[in-house]
């Protein structure tokens, strides 16, 4: 499942791939073409953060600095633990909080001088389970799509309400609904007036299976319509699924920012753990090239690859072991993922 | 300017007001229907006319500015409330529409739903008392004004309130007594002097006045005074919608 969507990340990424060498050159150069102007695509800013910093009242600094720029059509993660600043940095974009000094552009508008182009272009599903309870789904989407100053548009309500497992519900009262319906709803809402940036605020904190393989199907189908999708979590596994990108904050500070695939091939070693039955002076210079480590004690001798070529070497290693006539009693294997990734870059930050 | 917006909001609020019509319509034709027996018909048989006015018609004008207060005030102070207690002002503050039209929206359907109140107790009254209006227009624009005015103090309090009881309690604490003794059951002239001088100090003292003469052609203070007076409450009470606005207070951090 995670190597698939590596996979199709990647092809994405490159789409000039994707064409055969086989085709006549018009169509070629068409294609590539194409592919430069939706690279370009990516690559254009569309949320460009610069300097924000934001204290509360209570004079605690909750973001700190942080300079980030978000590329139109990707799915980015916004990754770190509670309190680390991930809402107080979207309800600033979104224009919920006000920024103690910096700026912040949407679409090229300054979130505070020209707000109205700013916020329509933005659809925000807040953290918070916040909905109305009398109204009916219908009455309230379609009351979002109003205030964003979009025209009403009864198709497009439907084809959100439908597309949210909402449709049967459409006329019922919210407070009779359950939480994930709730959470559904708030996603109408913020799509009822067709954004193209999307902002979901640890959407699927306590939401169940079901719900959350609907909201990453969601999100698939929204960023191929050119959606942009800002998403924050506690999650790893949400962010490693998802996103193309990823950021990670902690104690307001942006720590980091990395191309998942770039983040997962840079930090995303494999180990294998060799315990031997004797122990070891040294590395015999015939296994060398493997760039083995030998622990203090002599007992363990570690061997880090890449994840994604895992057989090419491990194999050859042990036959290599075997003809140096070391023995082993135990093995075992762990990768790093992205949480060991994010724990040692926060403790790092502490 | 984001008229779509404006009538998301306006219309929301109507449909509230329809979910909530006992409440809202009801309740009000009713404790007022009450006044006028006990006032005007029991008690008003005993008090002898008030400048060629029958008692009981010379209540109207203040039973119906009672009302207008009080409902203007709550619904306007529940309206934007609600969406800050319930949370769902997120969605309000990261639209698209800019504060003057939030105030547009929430306090033209909190002034429309009390001044349709209004409207529907002058009806009532009338199947209780006999009743001419010597000057509908400009009882329209007191209607109006006073309206537009109490919806903008009752959002100023909706803002500042931060519980229920807070909400509550400046309607009940103030501008229900100051609306009593601001003349709707007496002329002030029936006071004694001292109180004639300190019911002047009383903001609704000017509206009910005003009001009145509008159908009576009879005042307590001068109509201009009464004018000018509202004027300066509404203006008063958009200079403070607008330095909330502008220090986001009790709405952003
Ligand atoms: N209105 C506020 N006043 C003071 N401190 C706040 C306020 N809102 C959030 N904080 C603090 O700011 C920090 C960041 O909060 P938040 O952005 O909600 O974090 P996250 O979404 O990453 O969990 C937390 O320590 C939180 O307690
Ligand atoms: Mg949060």
């Amino acid at each position: 499942m995670k190597r698939l969507s590596m996979t199709t990340s990647l092809t994405r990424k490159d789409p000039n791939t994707m064409c055969g060498n086989d085709l006549k050159l018009f169509v070629r150069r068409r294609a590539a073409n194409r592919a430069g102007s939706a690279i370009f695509d990516r690559m254009q800013v569309i949320i460009s953060v610069s300097n924000l910093s934001k204290s509360y009242a209570s004079g605690f600094e909750a973001l700190s600095n942080v300079t980030l720029d978000i590329r139109r059509g990707e799915i980015f993660a916004l990754l770190g633990p509670n309190g680390a600043g991930k809402t107080t940095l979207i309800s600033t974009i979104c224009g919920l909080v006000r920024p103690s000094t910096g700026r912040v552009t949407v679409g090229g508008h300054d979130i505070i001088t020209d707000f109205r182009a700013a916020r329509a272009l933005i659809g925000l599903v807040p953290q918070e389970l916040t909905t109305d309870s009398f109204e009916s789904v219908w009455a309230t989407v379609s009351f979002s799509r109003g205030l964003f100053g979009k025209p009403p548009d009864p198709a497009h309500i439907e084809k959100v309400l439908k597309s949210l497992s909402l449709w049967d519900k459409r006329k019922s009262r919210i407070m009779t609904l359950s939480g994930g319906m709730k959470r559904r709803v708030l996603i109408a809402k913020a799509l009822s007036h067709e954004p193209r940036i999307l902002f979901l605020d640890e959407p699927t904190a306590g939401v169940d299976v079901e719900l959350r393989q609907d909201m990453w199907a969601l999100v698939r189908d929204l960023r191929e319509t050119g959606v942009t999708i800002i998403l924050t979590t506690h999650y790893i596994e949400e962010a490693e699924e998802m996103a193309d990108r990823i950021g990670v904050i902690s104690k307001g500070r942006l720590i980091l920012v990395e191309d998942k695939v770039e983040l997962m091939r840079k930090l995303g070693k494999k180990q294998l753990a060799l315990h031997l039955d004797q122990r070891l002076e040294q590395i015999p210079a015939a296994l060398a090239h493997y760039g083995l480590v030998l622990s203090d004690d002599g007992h363990e001798l570690i061997y880090t690859y890449d994840a994604k070529k895992e057989h090419a070497g491990i194999l050859a290693l042990l036959r290599g072991l075997d003809e140096a006539g070391i023995a082993f009693r135990d093995l075992n294997t762990s990768q790093s993922s992205l949480e060991d990734i994010f724990v040692s870059l926060v403790k790092e930050e502490q | 300017m984001n008229f779509h917006a404006i009538r998301a909001i306006y219309g929301f609020e109507m449909a509230r007001t329809r979910r909530t019509l006992l409440q809202s319509i009801i309740s009000p034709v009713i404790s007022t229907s009450l006044y006028f027996v006990v006032f005007g018909a029991a008690i008003g048989s005993r008090i002898p006319e008030i400048d060629g006015v029958s008692y009981g018609a010379f209540i109207v004008p203040g039973l119906i500015m009672l009302s207008l207060l009080t409902q203007s005030t709550s619904n306007a102070s529940f309206a934007i409330f609600f969406p800050r207690f319930a949370g769902t002002i997120y969605e309000l503050l990261s639209a698209p529409i800019s504060y003057a039209e939030i105030v547009v929206s929430y306090v033209g359907a909190a002034a429309t739903k009390s001044i349709i109140v209004g409207l529907i107790i002058l009806a009532t009254a009338t199947l209780f008392v006999p009743l001419q209006i010597a000057h509908p227009l400009w009882m329209l624009l007191f209607l109006v004004l006073t309206a537009v005015t109490f919806s903008l103090i009752g959002f100023i309090i909706g803002i500042w309130a931060d519980n229920f009881e807070k909400l509550q309690l400046v309607p009940l604490l103030i501008v229900t007594p100051l609306a009593f003794l601001g003349g709707s059951f007496y002329s002030i002239d029936m006071l004694p002097p001292v109180w004639q001088t300190v019911t002047l100090f009383n903001p609704v003292v000017y509206l009910i006045s005003g009001f009145r003469w509008s159908f009576f052609g009879i005042a307590d203070v001068s109509v201009a005074l009464s004018l000018g007076m509202t004027l300066l409450f509404l203006f008063i009470a958009l200079a403070i919608v607008a330095w909330i606005f502008k220090t986001g207070y009790r709405l952003k951090t």
